[in-house]
């Protein structure tokens, strides 16, 4: 058990590009190593005796910060998001409209699971100790999480694995853009219930018309990392298909930028094409009817791109080879290396193309990878990338900001960075009813969830820090967030996103990275700064008229004592000549125009700078349309050609 | 320019008495027949005046143009000194004040405003003071907290601005400005049927009226043989208790600082039907000069109307910054010149009515003393130095600038 965890984790961590410190768990997991002293300890036999497997909920315990359980407050955002990133997954991939339901409800006051008897298999010491361990600092009481999805739905036998076996995913294996990645978050969510109230994650689930929902009560056997189903029943749902997942567990609701509605409102930002029902712990519901009814393209799974691949990973696909020839590996296995390629990696590691592959290790193998990372090959298919796109980041923008004034979106083409093809995108709304004096609303995404905590040592953060948006008509601080009714949205698409740290909070700071989100956000701010700058002008016009109407009557009043004539026919002439010299428009001024009202309303002219902006906005996605049932892999040579990228 | 803003200060003060010593007169009849005896051709001039303002400024509406009153700028770049007729003249340059623009817009309505009230004024035969017309034409314009005028520094402008505008006097717009001055010596006049003999006129001297043209004010009987205009006051005061107009059969005048455009003109009409000389007698300093320059060839403010109040031939008696010497003054008469002084002093130098030779030596005599003197620093010599020494002298010895 210890054994595998320590291999998965390295894994996990071989893939990431800037290579992890291990944290300091993984080292005294196992084996008490300290520095050799003068003076023998122990025996190895008596180190023996201390040495044992070590349990998942100990496991967990110990590394909760890296699975985002931290806190009562974090967990409770945790569980919401693993369930809800699952389901979006679950849905996109079976090419379903998302529609999701997320009720929080509060079932009683705070209490943490008593000692029940029996009642976990691995429980050997008290669980309530084990139970304060998992929570965390901070006040909590117990919640109820369900989500519930109309998914394709689960088949039954693997339902156990799921969401009761850690390290268990289809995702984790791939190269693929996807929102979660880990594989460890909703069995983790479920452990932490367990642990924290006794009680089993409960789901449901129906894979299609006339066929059974399954309701299936699952505990996590700490001992083993197994699934032990404690209840099996069969019950009438009215659901076509879907998945309905509920876990209780000990935590703490929270508002603000890192709550679990704000959680939401983002991922409506960021999936204009999902249905969700909101019911928080008030009892207060809100709806998010979808935007659109276009599901984003299918991510294309790529292979490693040889500028990308990690040592770690590179030994494992040599070692796995089953008597492949290096070569044989490069050609299959990786992306954009044609047989010549490989023999050019070859020959730069100074290697025999036919050398069997499992036989690469030591100094041949850090050859190899060096000459990996040397040789000229295409770019990769950017396929693999699926951004939301310009239009419907504003529709997801409208979803949240209804009452904005001005909505614009820029959708950079695709880039690679270390190999992986990104895609980086952002959004802005601004005006209307958002708060005028307090620093700009930053939301940041990575393949379309929401990042809440550590926005100061993002990438994305910093990228709206470095505009200067004092160029684009906003005022901002020396160094700080633009001050202005404004909110930003960064979407991040990739198939590998380098986060600072396995929390998975920020994204790391690298230069291609970096300087994709600054050319996207500062479009925005350039188109943002031209509706400000007609807004003004328009404004300016509006006080001018004002101006104008504010002396006609007294103008009027002082011809009509002169002259004799009534005040309302002096007024009227004035009245008919204001729009000669009111300017409604981006045209010249009309000085001195002839004859009476020619110009435009002005509650029309208006709006004509804004909706003119919009406009002129490029509808269409540069990304490809959505491809493809049947043959993807067939197909994604042919387009990865057409959308190869210079890197 | 500083002159009305003491006299826009003092205006309030300066009517109420006014008010005052027109009460006490107004026990002849003849007060209230003046006025409609005076809607004369005068007054139907400038009513048609102020009528075709109106109806210019309608027809350009219902045209769908700009309304707009062309009006002579009277900035120091818009006035040329007239080398033969020896006065500040304000040239052809125009501003072009247009209803609708944003800058201008206020200052229009203003402008109709006055005019309006002009009409109600000249319709009624009635005269008001500036300051009246501030708060005649005073307002709340209806749902904001601004009002047609916000202070009298506000409507003052507007006023010449419609003088000129429509090329109305301020009189015939039957507007007075604040007055200022007094006057005693040998001449009688005829004050709108009052006769006012200014040899009994006490202490305090007549008050000049702002408005002193012909048609209500005459000139009875005159033998004086000059004018002496003094710019204080105190040195009004001094000369009277002292006889000095008796004692040299003359006129004694005064405006208290800056003349004003009753004291100009009456000194023109003066100088003109009596055609007798006329001294002025001011401070040695940058102002005071500056009195004598607007006695005697107009200011640029009022550059328009320098053909009815200039007085070129007027003679410049003193202080000279040369009576230091020749009076053997001490230097207790010295106040330093500040830097102001000394910067007006340049700009005066400047100008092409002081461009004579004479001028410039006498206006560098005081750049060189690096002192002005008040002509109250006479005292330091005895009381009555101004009045048997100093004057006398100056007039025996032809001392004086022209």
């Amino acid at each position: 058990m210890a054994k595998s965890k320590q291999k998965n984790a390295r894994a996990h961590a071989a893939g990431a590009p800037p290579e992890p410190p291990l944290p300091p768990e993984f080292k005294t997991l196992a084996v008490d190593d300290e520095p050799a002293p003068p003076k023998r300890r122990a025996t190895a036999e008596s180190m023996a005796t201390r040495q044992r497997d070590i349990s998942v909920s100990e496991f967990f315990t110990k590394n909760r910060h890296l699975l985002g359980f931290d806190n009562p407050a974090k967990a409770l955002l945790t569980t919401v998001k693993e369930a809800v990133d699952n389901s979006l997954d679950a849905c996109e991939e079976a090419g379903i409209l998302p529609e999701l339901y997320v009720e929080i409800r509060e079932t009683s006051a705070a209490q943490l699971a008593q000692v029940k008897p029996g009642a976990g298999k691995g429980g050997k010491g008290g669980k309530a100790s084990e139970a304060e361990a998992a929570v965390g600092p901070g006040p909590a009481s117990r919640f109820r999480v369900i989500v519930e999805d109309n998914g394709p739905g689960i088949v039954k036998a693997q339902i156990p694995k799921i969401f009761a076996k850690l390290l268990y995913g289809s995702k984790f294996h791939r190269l693929k853009q996807s929102r979660g990645q880990q594989g460890i978050g909703i069995s983790a969510a479920g452990l932490y219930g367990q642990l924290t109230t006794g009680k089993p994650v409960l789901i449901t689930s129906k894979t299609g018309k006339g066929r059974p929902a399954f309701q299936i009560q699952l505990r996590i056997d700490t001992k083993h990392n197994q699934p032990d189903v404690v209840g099996d029943t069969t019950v009438e749902w009215p659901k076509e298909h879907g998945t309905r997942v509920e876990i209780e567990l000990v935590a703490a609701y929270r508002g603000g930028r890192t709550g679990v509605q704000e959680y939401l409102e983002q991922t409506v930002v960021a999936n204009p094409h999902l249905a969700l029902t909101y019911v928080n712990p008030k009892g207060e519901r809100a709806e998010f009817p979808r935007v659109t009814s276009e599901l984003p393209r299918e991510a294309q799974e790529i292979k490693p791109h040889p500028h990308g691949v990690e040592l770690g990973m590179l030994h494992t696909m040599l070692s796995d080879s089953e008597g492949k020839t290096v070569k044989q590996v490069l050609v299959d296995d990786f992306s954009r290396i044609s047989p010549a390629v490989a023999a050019e990696v070859c020959r730069i590691a100074k290697m025999n193309v036919s050398t069997p592959a499992e036989k690469v290790v030591g100094d041949d193998l850090e050859r190899l990878h060096k000459a990996l990372g040397l040789v000229k090959v295409m770019a990769p298919s950017a396929t693999a990338v699926v951004p939301i796109g310009e239009s419907l980041l504003i529709a997801g923008l409208k979803r949240r900001y209804q009452k904005a004034e001005f909505y614009i979106s820029m959708t950079r083409p695709p880039s690679v960075y270390r190999g992986n093809p990104f895609v980086v995108e952002a959004g802005l709304a601004f005006g209307g009813d958002l708060p005028v004096d307090e620093p700009a609303d930053i939301m940041r995404f990575a393949n379309r969830v929401p990042l809440q905590y550590q926005p100061k040592a993002c990438a994305i953060s910093e990228s709206v820090y470095l505009t200067n948006w004092r160029g684009y008509e906003v005022q901002q601080p020396k160094g700080g967030l633009p001050v202005a009714p404004m909110a930003i949205a960064v979407h991040l698409a990739s198939v590998w996103v380098p986060f600072t740290s396995e929390a998975k909070e920020a994204v790391a700071h690298y230069d291609e990275l970096l300087r994709e989100m600054k050319l996207a956000v500062q479009e925005c701010g350039r188109k943002l700064a031209a509706h400000i700058r007609a807004r003004a002008h328009l404004e300016r016009d509006a006080k001018r008229r004002s101006m104008f109407e504010k002396y006609i009557p007294e103008v009027a009043q002082s011809i009509s004592d002169i002259l004799g004539v009534p005040k309302d026919k002096a007024e009227q002439s004035f009245y008919a000549a204001l729009p000669n010299f009111v300017r409604f428009t981006d045209e010249g001024p009309a000085n001195g125009g002839n004859g009476g009202g020619g110009a435009p309303p002005g509650a029309a002219a208006a709006k004509t700078p804004a909706a003119k902006t919009l406009a002129a906005k490029p509808a269409p996605d540069p990304t490809p349309p959505p491809p493809i049932k049947g043959k993807p892999k067939a197909r994604a040579g042919k387009r990865g050609e057409q959308l190869s990228l210079t890197e | 320019m500083a002159a009305k803003k003491t006299a826009t200060k003092t205006a309030k003060k300066q009517s109420d008495t006014v008010a005052t010593a027109g009460s006490s007169k107004s026990a002849s009849p003849s007060s209230s027949q003046r006025a409609s005896q005076k809607k004369s051709a005068v007054d139907a001039n400038t009513l048609s005046k102020i009528e075709k303002l109106a109806r210019q400024t309608l027809g350009e509406a219902t045209k769908g143009n700009n309304p707009a009153l062309d009006i002579r700028t009277r900035t120091l770049s818009n006035v040329s000194f007239n080398e033969k007729k020896k006065i500040i003249e304000l040239g052809d340059r125009t501003q072009s004040r247009e209803f609708f623009n944003t800058g201008m817009v206020r200052k229009f309505m203003q402008t109709m405003l006055v005019a309006s009230k002009c009409k109600n004024l000249i319709d009624e035969g009635k005269t008001v003071s500036i300051r009246q017309m501030y708060y005649l034409s005073k307002h709340n314009l209806p749902g904001s907290n601004e009002n047609t005028f916000e202070d009298q520094n506000e409507s003052d402008p507007i006023i010449e601005d419609l003088e000129v505008g429509i090329d109305a006097l301020r009189e015939e717009l039957h507007l007075f400005a604040t007055r200022k001055g007094s006057v005693v010596g040998r001449m009688v006049i005829d004050d709108s049927g009052d006769r006012i003999d200014l040899a009994r006129m006490g202490r305090g001297g007549w008050s000049i009226p702002s408005i002193v043209e012909p048609e209500v004010l005459k000139f009875v009987e005159y033998k004086a043989d000059f004018i002496l205009f003094v710019e204080k006051d105190a040195v009004f005061t001094r000369l009277n208790e002292d006889g000095f107009w008796r004692k040299n059969n003359c006129i004694l005048m005064t405006s208290m600082g800056q003349a004003t455009r009753g004291a100009r003109r009456l000194l023109q009409r003066i100088s003109q039907e009596l055609k007798i000389p006329i001294y002025v007698l001011v401070d040695n300093d940058p102002w005071g000069l500056y009195i004598y320059s607007v006695l005697k060839q107009g200011s640029i403010n009022l550059a328009y109307e320098s053909m009815r109040m200039a007085v070129p031939g007027v003679r410049f008696l003193g202080m000279s910054a040369f009576d230091y010497d020749k009076f053997k003054l001490t230097p207790a008469v010295q106040i330093k010149l500040k830097q102001e002084d000394v910067t007006r002093a340049e700009q005066m130098k400047a100008y092409p009515w002081f461009k004579d030779k004479k001028w410039q030596r006498e206006i560098q005599g005081l750049l060189d003393n690096k002192f002005k003197m008040e002509v109250d620093g006479f005292l330091t010599k005895s009381i009555s130095f101004i009045t048997e020494e100093y004057i006398p002298k100056k007039l025996r010895d032809k001392d004086y600038l022209q």
